[in-house]
């Protein structure tokens, strides 16, 4: 069908505008053919000089690896914390003049309720002798005369998170119970000073998306001019802005999913390194964690973003450099 | 197949480079376009080429209005010529089956089109055997075929050449002429830019004269030799 139709195009037969375009384009599979044949030629280009590929590429996965990397610390952080917020105790300060015998029998009650894992008694001789050796008060402490703290009852409950609010209220509610106290505030403190942490390292992200930005686009104005000659010619023969477009753009998206290939590499092998001294750590803390590779959502997303800003960090420069360059 | 219509073509803060050119080139005529370096044969070929604008008149190419051409239909227009340039113009890293390609590529040819029609275009300027190689390695005879054979891979309507012999000896000049001739012969319309006065004294061709961008001759050599 299509080889009549071009060859019809006879000498001196004036063609109708437009009809160069559909006449000449066998159909969708000509039009993925001729991308496809683009691509791998930009690659073939970008592949003769390797060095200042792998430059770029690396830049562009450094770049890319720093929010990836801090975004991956705080997803475990947060998981991790996940686990100590299981493990929220509650404690119980008695009144002052309860003795030991009303305190166990409180412990024993409170064991039989169903939201209540365990309860265990410290004695208010047993705290002062664990203040003594842990906060550094020592000396202060052993100079008073009489004993300032009080028994203290430790619950773990069987529930997790807001559910603790209202235990503390019923637990209040005991006239043994002088303070019920959530210790998890320093938990709260955390989740706080990791929320910062991450809107920071969104900005981060941000900012080194436009360096990426930038770094591609720059790659691609240096190859626009370059190629200077090549492209004059090849307007002079009738090549659309669209054909010489598309070169410039494939080399982007190629240095995009270098670079996001080459972030993977180096925060899957950072997580690699960590691994084993974060299990030694968590370990020591009694956890079991364990830092985990990136997902394969995650490194999608990270190849996915690469290509995008590799994209349009070519689109950027060849928008602004190939309308400059005319035949003269 | 070209028409010129008072045509004026005037850069900012000079004088006219051309000014009140009119003439009509035939569908199927061959013609020289000569005159002095800074006469106007180059602005003429831009002209056509779509690579400069008139400041006025009106200019016709296969009856299109190339004075209303928009700026996105300009590649479509170039599709319907061959150029051929004195430089050659041709692309060093590809090769010469490459180079000739190019045209068809940008249509969006199939490839085996491509691989015929480059070989047919290649078998008539008679380098069939060097298409493996880069045009580096060739003759300046050798690389302006190669540019002619990429100007009619595509079979344009019209071709331009702007002083195409302007770098060969005379026996080298008189081969690609012999080419234009060829296609000429064929229906194409040819018109070469060209101060080799000798030679196209001694062809049967229609002469345009230009001097000092106006249109001072147009007609046929007195003397016919034949060639």
């Amino acid at each position: 069908m299509r080889r009549h139709s071009t060859q019809r195009q006879n000498h001196g037969e004036p063609r109708p505008q437009g009809a160069s375009r559909g006449a000449t384009r066998s159909g969708i599979r000509g039009y993925f053919t001729l991308h496809l044949s683009m691509a791998i030629q930009s690659l073939g280009r970008l592949s003769r000089s390797p060095f200042a590929t792998l430059m770029t590429a690396a830049v562009i996965g450094i770049a890319l690896a720093m929010p990836t990397g801090l975004h991956v610390m705080m997803d475990n952080l947060q998981k991790s914390g996940g686990d100590w917020r299981q493990s929220t105790q509650i404690s119980l300060f008695l009144r002052a003049g309860i003795n030991e015998d009303r305190a166990l029998k409180l412990a024993q009650r409170l064991e039989q309720k169903a939201d209540i894992q365990s309860v265990y008694y410290i004695s208010p001789e047993q705290a002062l002798a664990e203040f003594q050796s842990h906060s550094g008060f020592g000396e202060v402490l052993e100079n008073l005369q009489t004993n300032p703290l009080p028994a203290v009852l430790v619950v773990n409950p069987r529930l997790h998170g807001s559910e603790a609010e209202a235990l503390i209220e019923r637990l209040k509610a005991y006239p043994e119970v002088d303070i019920a106290q959530l210790d998890m505030q320093w938990l709260q403190r955390l989740f706080a000073i990791m929320e910062i942490v991450e809107r920071g390292v969104l900005l981060l992200a941000l900012l080194l998306g436009i360096a990426v930005l930038l770094i591609v686009g720059n790659t691609i104005r240096l190859a626009i001019e370059n190629r200077r000659d090549e492209i004059i010619i090849t307007k002079l023969i009738g090549a659309t802005n669209a054909f010489i477009r598309r070169p410039f753009l494939y080399s982007g998206i190629w240095y995009g999913l270098l670079g996001g290939l080459i972030a993977l590499l180096l925060v899957n092998s950072a997580i690699y390194l960590l691994q084993d001294p974060v299990a030694h750590l968590t370990g020591l803390y009694g956890g079991g964690f364990q830092l985990q590779l990136l997902s394969s959502d995650i490194s999608l997303m990270l190849l996915g973003s690469g290509v995008l800003l590799g994209l349009s960090g070519s689109w950027l420069a060849v928008g602004r450099h190939l309308r400059h360059i005319e035949p003269r | 197949m070209i028409r010129f219509d008072n045509i004026c073509k005037r850069y900012p803060g000079t004088q006219d480079v051309l000014s009140q050119v009119s003439f009509h080139l035939d569908k199927g005529e061959m013609a020289f376009l000569t005159g002095h370096s800074g006469a106007g044969k180059s602005t003429l070929l831009k002209l056509i080429a779509l690579i400069e604008r008139p400041s006025r008149g009106q200019l016709l190419i296969n009856g299109q209005n190339l004075t209303k051409v928009s700026r996105r239909r300009i590649p479509y227009v170039r599709r319907q010529m061959g150029i051929i340039f004195q430089d050659h113009r041709l692309l060093m890293d590809r090769t010469v089956f490459d180079n000739v390609a190019l045209p068809l590529i940008i249509s969006g040819f199939s490839r085996g089109d491509i691989e015929r029609r480059v070989r047919a275009s290649l078998d008539m300027v008679g380098l069939l055997n060097k298409e493996k190689q880069f045009p580096i390695t060739l003759s300046g005879g050798e690389q302006q075929r190669v540019g002619i054979a990429r100007a009619i891979v595509h079979k344009p309507s019209l071709l331009l050449a702007d002083e195409p012999t302007g770098n060969l000896d005379p026996a080298l000049s008189w081969e690609i002429m012999g080419l234009f001739e060829q296609f000429n012969q064929v229906g194409v319309s040819v018109l070469i830019a060209s101060h080799d006065l000798d030679m196209i004294a001694r062809l049967p061709y229609r002469v345009l004269k230009l001097k000092q961008g106006q249109l001072v001759g147009d007609g046929y050599p007195r003397r016919r030799e034949p060639t």
